[in-house]
């Protein structure tokens, strides 16, 4: 028989390690309470087209993670999507005139953003535009245009109307 | 032929009449349960008996279940080149099903075979007769403390359990396979919903009213004896399981 | 449970107030069923059972709880509750039925220890308890309430002569002290002779004999007869009911 109080010390300590994993859940796994640390800076991009980008998705240099997007919004005058990136302060000097395109990992795999260094001297400041966004390859338009320029299009005629074949 | 009949025949009224006997016992605990809410102290000295004694165990497996679930998760996902949704594969599988079922089966085995053992033997040992006699209701003051102590112990081990299994996957799939930690874990932010956990959450409540209730009962009506004892902890395991997976495929059918 | 067996066909006692009776009988007569009828726990299908002018079967739940708050039990085993050491057992009726200060309690509990002799141990668990010692715990326990009627279900059983000595000096000194009516259920037949006021042999669910010690030595019943001196053949046979010895030997059939 062990004594009350060592008893109410291990419940306490059990109720509060379950009230642990649970606020764990809340916060930490799902977005709701999803939040960067602050050692990070921001760069944003404009893409006519993001395909699938989700927020949480990576950023990579060269294939190395170097941070995450962290918001998505889509900009009625510009009628383009704005992508908030979050950098680790680890790669600060990243040149300001690298560009963004968002690639697709593996066949059916989540979509990320890939930036191609330039060549100035100059790094991205906090908070600024990346000059050249690449669109989002989407899988649909490229079967769709392949389709159309393989069978449908007869020769010569360049623009491609919306095709019949892909609507259905 | 009709000897066949009569056995399935009557088999099947025994089975009516224990529904019967354990629904009868439940609305018993539901009409005393605001007078048991009174007395904390004996709820609490439950959840440490149910909870904190099950600790240990829901850890090691919640360890053990994560790194299982991250080497299957990790291989399954290689061949499609998506392995950075190892954490949303993981998550969402432990946070629905495995969490709170794995839970409720170890509960069973550890806890609820605990609190039959112990309520079999206060039957066989004339302890609850002897608080009859005394003019204490020994449904109140000793099945109710110890259903609630399981009711309140579940779903936090669920929680346990599950958080402990994120970071064991996290452990083969990051640490030994090299998945990046932070895609592993802002996959699975960017795909678990709120109403994943609220599942894993509300299924380990249930679970944990069940499975409890099942313990007191087959311990409180234990027969009397050595071997009656040992027929309820079993009992209390198998009858647990199966009414674990039954429910967890309607509430399953109910919230998906 | 129910198996139709009729336990007690005509049976009628009287028990004095204030005085020792004794209910003797061969195993398995029932004598606990018995006592299980005068407190209420189980009830009789025909007949009645009338404790201080009140109609126990025409109780309810509350009032059988009120009744037996005015009674002390004492079990076969003690059915000490195994999870209380024994100051906290005999405190336990106090706690549950009362709101004594804690300066009290200690004081009654401490007073009913001594008068068991058993002050000594109060700090210890029931499982360090030998069985006499044990019983004693719940003697004390049983009068803690200060009741009108004190149970004894078989109070020598497995108890060495010296613990059974204890018991029967506690058992008279308390029913003189205190003014208890005390029902003891024994088939220990010189222990209680010793002590009994009046006595009832019940055999086959009917009184057989009733009187005192004295009147119950010289019955003309062979059953009577038998039992006080402990034979092992009469009217309870020693051969379980079987064909003629000689003839399942001789006749080929092992089984007729």
């Amino acid at each position: 028989m062990r004594s009350t109080r060592t008893i109410d010390i291990s419940t306490g300590l059990f109720v509060l390690l379950g009230f642990a994993a649970i606020l764990f859940m809340v916060t930490q796994i799902t977005n709701s309470g999803y939040s960067m640390k602050s050692d990070s800076y921001r760069l944003k991009a404009s893409f006519e087209n993001i395909g699938g980008l989700k927020s949480g998705a990576p950023v990579s240099l060269a294939g190395v993670t170097i941070g995450r997007v962290e918001d998505i919004q889509y900009d009625m005058g510009l009628y383009k999507a704005i992508v908030t990136m979050r950098i680790n302060d680890k790669y600060r000097a990243i040149p300001n005139d690298s560009d963004a395109s968002i690639y697709t990992a593996g066949l059916l795999g989540g979509q990320y953003i890939g930036l191609t260094p330039g060549s100035s001297d100059v790094p991205y400041k906090d908070g600024e535009q990346v000059i050249m966004a690449n669109d989002a390859i989407v899988l649909e338009h490229l079967i769709s245009k392949y389709l159309f320029n393989s069978a449908a299009t007869p020769p010569g005629e360049s623009t491609p109307a919306p095709a019949p074949a892909a609507q259905e | 032929m009709t000897i066949v009949l009569r056995e399935l025949v009557q088999s099947f009224l025994t089975f009516l009449e224990r529904v019967g006997l354990l629904v009868r016992f439940a609305l018993r605990l539901a009409a005393i349960l605001p007078s048991g809410l009174l007395r904390p102290k004996p709820i609490i000295e439950q959840v440490y008996n149910t909870g904190a004694m099950s600790l240990v165990i829901i850890m090691t497996c919640g360890l053990f279940i994560g790194m299982v679930l991250g080497l299957q998760g990790y291989d399954l996902l290689t061949r499609f080149g998506s392995e950075e949704y190892l954490g949303t594969a993981t998550a969402i599988s432990l946070l629905r099903e495995l969490g709170p079922v794995v839970t409720a089966l170890l509960f069973a085995g550890r806890a609820g075979t605990a609190l039959a053992a112990e309520l079999g033997l206060m039957r066989a040992t004339d302890q609850i007769a002897a608080m009859e006699i005394m003019a204490v209701d020994p449904m109140r003051r000793v099945v109710l403390p110890r259903f609630l102590g399981g009711v309140i112990a579940m779903p936090l081990l669920v929680s346990i359990f599950i958080v402990v299994a994120l970071f064991g996957a996290q452990l083969v799939g990051v640490e030994f396979f090299g998945v990046d930690a932070g895609s592993y874990w802002s996959q699975m932010r960017s795909a678990v919903e709120l109403s994943d956990i609220r599942e894993g959450l509300v299924k380990g409540l249930v679970f944990g009213v069940a499975c409890s209730l099942i313990a007191v009962y087959e311990g409180y009506n234990a027969q009397p004896t050595a071997e009656g004892v040992g027929r309820a902890t079993t009992r209390t395991v198998v009858i647990s399981a199966v009414v674990t997976l039954i429910l967890d495929y309607i509430l399953t059918a109910l919230m998906l | 449970m129910d198996s139709g067996k009729t336990v007690f066909s005509a049976l009628d006692i009287e028990i004095r107030r204030g005085a020792i009776t004794a209910i003797m009988g061969p195993s398995g007569t029932g004598k606990t069923t018995l006592l299980k009828l005068i407190t209420g726990q189980i009830f009789a299908d025909r007949g009645q059972v009338i404790v201080d002018g009140l109609d126990v079967a025409r109780l309810k739940r509350k009032q059988i709880y009120a009744l037996r708050r005015r009674m002390g039990m004492l079990f076969q085993n003690g059915a000490l509750l195994t999870d209380l050491d024994v100051f906290e057992n005999v405190a336990f009726p106090l706690r549950e039925h009362t709101r004594l200060p804690e300066r009290l309690i200690r004081t009654i509990v401490l007073t009913k220890l001594h008068a068991v002799g058993l002050r000594g141990a109060a700090e210890l668990y029931p499982q360090q308890l030998s069985g006499g010692m044990g019983r004693r715990v719940a003697l004390a326990r049983a009068i803690v309430m200060d009741p009108e009627i004190l149970i004894y279900d078989e109070p020598f059983a497995g108890l060495d002569p010296i613990s059974m000595g204890v018991v029967l000096r506690l058992i008279r000194s308390l029913n003189d002290a205190l003014g208890i009516t005390s029902i003891v259920v024994t088939h220990d037949v010189r222990e209680i002779s010793q002590i009994a006021d009046q006595s009832f042999i019940i055999s086959e669910g009917k009184v057989v004999a009733s009187g005192t010690t004295a009147e119950l030595r010289d019955h003309p019943s062979p059953i009577v007869h038998q039992f006080v001196d402990g034979l092992a053949d009469g009217p309870v046979p020693f051969h379980y009911p079987a064909p003629e010895y000689h003839e399942q030997l001789l006749g080929g059939k092992v089984f007729a």
